[in-house]
This record gives structure tokens, C-alpha cells and sequence, in this order.
């Protein structure tokens, strides 16, 4: 995405999620933290972007700043919305912290017609060497807190997302592998490179 | 006192409309005075104006000195130059709601069949939609198609959920503070202590104590002690009050008191000073009788079907009235139709009352969410 267009303070993995997004559209940003998202879709492509955050603080700063950020809960709140009710679904840097991922994911596909998901690749060479070498859960930047204080209860790799997809008849319309600041990685041709060296995984994926 | 009846006894802003308002209840008021003020400037568009709907002992007098206790206007940390809802940007509209004593017909006006004499008791069952229809009259006949915003604490914020389900196109963006889309069972409940300690009264006369030249001034303090312990939590009064005593060391006569009691008899004192038994009756009963999915077939989300108003809900965490799984019910509802809904919780531990009190999270979110429909809406 062009530096020009994008706001100083938005993530990376966040830009690469709107140039997914088609202008106009309907979208809802789960786990949207302070809006960066949906204050960028609203404002550079005219979207109906609205948010739904867990942390209260959060939803506070974003309702502050003008933004419609509900507060509500992926694995409960989802359900309340009808079918079809948005173009785009978005769970950035969520899915790992969910109750139930496959239920949040079709839940998704209910209620949007795309579902955008970004997730912290747990298969990257990283922490698999430091799991071959040392026999402890690994600690790096991405995954920084101790197994049993982290809020991360669901890691997948990315090729365990690709079999969910297969098996719950997602067609994966667009995915990539991205480095922790979300600049995209060059693995797109290969699952398994992706999966070795990709620290997170970003899909797009509509019903087939 | 002689017979004359106690209309009420300041001069408030109003309007009267001589084709009345037909009621819920089947009856038909034939002559509907509306009271009201105005803070602020109506733009040319006539696009910025805000209604701020009163709670059950509110009152028009939002952000001004009040005439009849002297006091500030009771959302003045709200409404006002610079404030969340801001006076230099928007026209605000507040009405005394229908059935109150502060000039809007009600109990204390003069009698449809014998002018000379008031209400009272006759006045007929008022819904919390008669008091939204009023309001829309009075809109109407301000030259106001669309109200920017439609927004109100408690009752009021019923008065903002019927707002949006009955004029959807008027409304462009609603905030129903610590409200609920019904009354429950336990509001019901104290709010029948209330009318019980009223009616209990020897000065009620059955409601015409007014023609006896008196008031029932135990009952309606009594009533608005048991309230006034609905609006505050445990919390707020353990900090405030503890275990207290009133000028005493120990309680060692039968006059000593706890400072929590020496205040809510304070609160009762005053209240009635400032209102009409037969108004408490009467909007206390409007209340009761509010339950906006009734009339959508139990369906609350149905009452809202494809509105595009911007909505923002607020409830305040130590809020055991209106409490937060209310307000969720409703955000619910409200993601049932797609709606364009901001929610949030406010930590606090005032209660139901944090809605009037100084709570600067809530202000921020309140003028952060108005700013960003004022974008919306082209303001």
C-alpha cells in the first residue's frame, strides 16, 4: 500500500487487510482495538466500517474518537447479526484468542460474505527450533507470554488453516504470509516456505 | 387554603396545540400544552437540532438555572457552550414530558370537561410513546423534519429507544443512557412502594388533595427516598456515608441518626418542595407500562427493523436499576437489523445516577460519538 495514503500510525498488517477490502463496502471489524481500521476505511475508501472490541478501554477510545465500536465478545456477539449483513468480516491478530476459532470463523461466513483473518503463524522455524532445542514453549516477539498467562489459547500454523478451510469448504480466494511488522513475505507460491518462514498468515476467504 | 386549585405556580415556556393528543390508553386529551427550552441556534438547514429527553423527575430546565428550586440545570456537566453536547454547534430542545408538573399538561393542568379545576387524578394513563408523541409535535411545529440527535438517561432513554422506533427518519443519530427497552419486574416493584407511601397519606385524599389546600408531602418524600436508593450503589454510599453518625457519638437515644438516613430524608425533603404527587403517580405509571418489543410481537429487535439511525449505548457498570445486561439486550437487538451501533460500559461506581454526575469518560464518549455523526451527517 502506498505510504502516501496510509496513516502514519495504522500497522502494516492492517494496510495490507484494507487493499483486500473493495471501496464502498459494508464491513465489520472484529477485535478492531481503537478503530485504526475502520477510522482508515471510512475516511480513504468510504466504507460503512463499523467495530467490535472485547476491551473496554478500547471501545471507549474509539467510540471517543467517533468511531462505531460496539462492545462484545467474537464468540458470543456474532450470532446477533443476520446472515449477509456485511461485505467483509475482518479478525486481525484474533482468531488465536478466541473461545471457539471454527465457530467465530463460520460464524463470519454467516454473517459476511468475505472474511478477512490475520493469525501469528505458530509453525514459524523459529519457534520450532526453539521447541526441538530447549523443550519449552517458545518465547518470541509475537509470542511473549508465558504459556499460562497468555491470552493465545488456539495457535495454529498456517498450514493447519488451510486444512480448516478445506474441511469447513472455505475457498481461500487470496492468502500471504507476512514478517511481524506485516510487510509481506515472499512466500506465496509455497505453503510450506510460507509456513516455515511467514510470522503470520493473512487470508481472505468467501463460502465455496 | 381555599378551593383554588395549585396549577402550577410558575410560568414556564410552553405552546398549546388545540388539536390535542390521542393517548395508548384510548383517551383523547382535547388541548396538549407542550413546555419547553431551547439552548443554542437553529441553523438555516434546520439539520442541528438535538432533543435532550428528561428522566422521571427532570425537567426542561437542562442547562440553566432551574426556576422553582434555584438550582443548576441538571445536565449542565452536559449540555452547555464546549460541552458534550455542545450548545455553539448544535440547537437543543428540552420538553417537560407529558404528565409532568413543570407546564406540559399533566395532573396540575386544568381539566379537559371542567377547566377551573385540575386533573388530578383524572388525568388518563400517559405511555412513555404519548410522551414521545408530544415531542414530536412540538418538533414539528419547530419547522424540525430530522432532530440530529434524540438523547436521554434513564426514562429518557426510553423516550430515545421510542424515538427511534416510532420516527426512525427523524432520528439521525440516538443515545439511550443506562436505560432499558422494558421496565422489570424489581422497578415495577419500587416504584409501588412509592405510590403505596403516597397513597398512604392522609393529605392524598385520594388524589384531590389539592381542593384540601394540602400535600401528601410524607408519602411523596418516602417515595422519593426509596427511589433516590435505587439511583446510588452500595459503593457510592458506603464512601459517602459508611456507618456514620449524625452529630452523635453513639446512638443513644432514640433522635440519633446515621448520616445516610439524615441524607435521604434531606432527599425527600426537597423533592417534594419541587413535585406534584399525581405527576409521580402518573410518569412513575408510564414507566411501568414501557416495554418497546410488547408491541413488535416480543421481538425487540422488529421495533427497529431497517432504521439507519447511528445509535450509542451507555450503561454505567455499578448500575443495579438499569443495569448493563439491559443495555447489551438492546445492542443485541440492534445487531439483529444491522444497525450502526457504538456500546459501551462505564466504570464507575455512582450507579444509576452517574448518567447526571461528573463522569469524564462518559462526557468523552458522549461528544467523540456526536462529533462523529456530526461528520456523518454533513454538519
Amino acid at each position: 500500500m502506498d505510504q502516501l495514503t496510509r496513516p502514519r500510525s495504522m500497522r502494516v498488517d492492517l494496510a495490507l487487510i484494507a487493499s483486500m477490502i473493495a471501496p464502498g463496502s459494508r464491513v465489520l471489524d472484529i477485535g478492531c482495538s481503537d478503530g485504526a481500521l475502520i477510522d482508515y476505511l471510512f475516511r480513504m475508501q468510504k466504507c460503512d466500517a463499523r467495530g467490535l472490541e472485547l476491551d473496554m478501554a478500547a471501545v471507549t477510545q474509539a467510540v471517543t474518537h467517533g468511531l462505531p465500536v460496539m462492545q462484545g465478545d467474537a464468540d458470543t456477539d456474532l450470532v446477533t447479526y443476520p446472515d449477509g449483513a456485511f461485505d467483509y468480516v475482518v479478525l486481525s491478530r484474533t482468531l488465536q484468542a478466541v473461545e471457539k476459532p471454527r465457530e467465530v470463523l463460520q460464524q463470519m461466513l454467516r454473517i459476511g460474505t468475505h472474511a478477512i483473518v490475520s493469525f501469528p503463524n505458530f509453525g514459524h522455524w523459529r519457534l520450532r527450533l526453539q521447541l526441538l532445542m530447549n523443550g519449552r514453549m517458545p518465547m518470541t516477539k509475537t509470542w511473549h507470554r508465558m504459556w499460562f498467562e497468555t491470552p493465545n489459547i488456539h495457535p495454529c500454523t498456517i498450514r493447519d488453516f488451510f486444512a480448516l478451510c478445506e474441511t469447513d469448504g472455505y475457498r481461500v480466494e487470496e492468502w500471504l504470509a507476512a514478517d511481524d511488522e506485516g510487510a509481506r513475505a515472499p512466500w506465496r507460491r509455497s505453503r510450506s516456505l510460507a509456513n516455515l518462514f511467514g510470522e503470520q498468515g493473512l487470508f481472505l476467504l468467501r463460502k465455496a | 387554603m381555599d378551593q383554588s386549585p395549585n396549577f402550577a405556580e410558575t410560568d414556564h415556556q410552553a405552546v398549546t396545540f388545540a388539536d390535542g393528543l390521542a393517548l395508548d390508553c384510548g383517551r383523547r386529551l382535547e388541548k396538549l400544552t407542550v413546555a419547553y427550552r431551547t439552548y443554542g441556534t437553529l441553523n438555516a438547514a434546520r439539520s442541528n437540532a438535538v432533543l435532550i429527553c428528561h428522566a422521571l423527575t427532570g425537567d426542561q430546565y437542562v442547562a440553566e438555572e432551574n426556576p422553582v428550586t434555584g438550582k443548576p440545570g441538571w445536565w449542565d456537566r452536559v449540555v452547555g457552550p464546549a460541552k458534550p453536547v455542545d450548545t455553539e454547534r448544535f440547537f437543543v430542545i428540552c420538553t417537560n414530558v407529558l404528565g409532568g408538573c413543570m407546564g406540559t399538561t399533566g395532573p396540575r393542568s386544568p381539566h379537559d370537561e371542567t377547566p377551573a379545576l385540575p386533573w388530578g387524578t383524572d388525568f388518563p394513563a400517559v405511555t412513555i410513546n404519548d410522551m414521545v408523541r408530544a415531542q414530536k409535535i412540538l418538533i414539528d411545529h419547530l419547522g424540525i423534519e430530522r432532530l440530529f440527535a434524540v438523547v436521554g438517561g434513564s426514562m429518557g432513554g426510553m423516550q430515545v429507544l421510542a424515538w427511534a422506533a416510532m420516527y426512525p427518519g427523524s432520528v439521525f443519530a440516538a443515545v439511550p443512557i443506562a436505560a432499558a427497552a422494558y421496565h422489570s419486574a424489581q422497578n415495577i416493584a419500587f416504584h409501588e412502594i412509592g405510590r403505596q407511601a403516597i397513597a398512604a397519606d392522609p393529605f392524598f385524599y385520594a388524589g384531590r388533595y389539592w381542593s384540601e389546600g394540602v400535600k401528601p408531602e410524607r408519602g411523596l418524600a418516602v417515595a422519593r427516598m426509596t427511589a433516590h436508593i435505587t439511583y446510588v450503589s452500595e459503593a457510592a454510599l458506603t464512601r459517602k456515608f459508611g456507618r456514620k453518625l449524625q452529630d452523635a457519638a453513639e446512638l443513644s437515644s432514640l433522635g440519633d441518626r446515621f448520616e445516610v438516613e439524615s441524607y435521604l430524608q434531606y432527599q425527600g425533603s426537597s423533592f417534594v418542595r419541587r413535585f406534584d404527587a399525581n405527576s409521580y403517580l402518573t410518569i412513575t405509571r408510564a414507566m411501568d407500562l414501557f416495554d418497546l418489543a410488547a408491541g413488535h410481537n416480543g421481538v425487540l429487535a422488529k421495533a427497529f427493523s431497517g432504521t439507519r439511525t447511528r445509535f450509542l449505548l451507555v450503561s454505567f457498570s455499578s448500575d443495579w436499576l438499569f443495569p448493563t445486561a439491559q443495555t447489551r439486550a438492546i445492542a443485541r437487538a440492534l445487531n439483529q437489523v444491522a444497525a450502526n451501533v457504538s456500546f459501551v460500559e462505564i466504570i464507575s461506581d455512582k450507579g444509576h445516577d452517574a448518567f447526571l454526575l461528573d463522569e469524564p469518560d462518559f462526557h468523552r464518549v458522549l461528544a467523540g460519538f456526536l462529533s462523529g455523526c456530526a461528520e456523518h451527517a454533513g454538519l
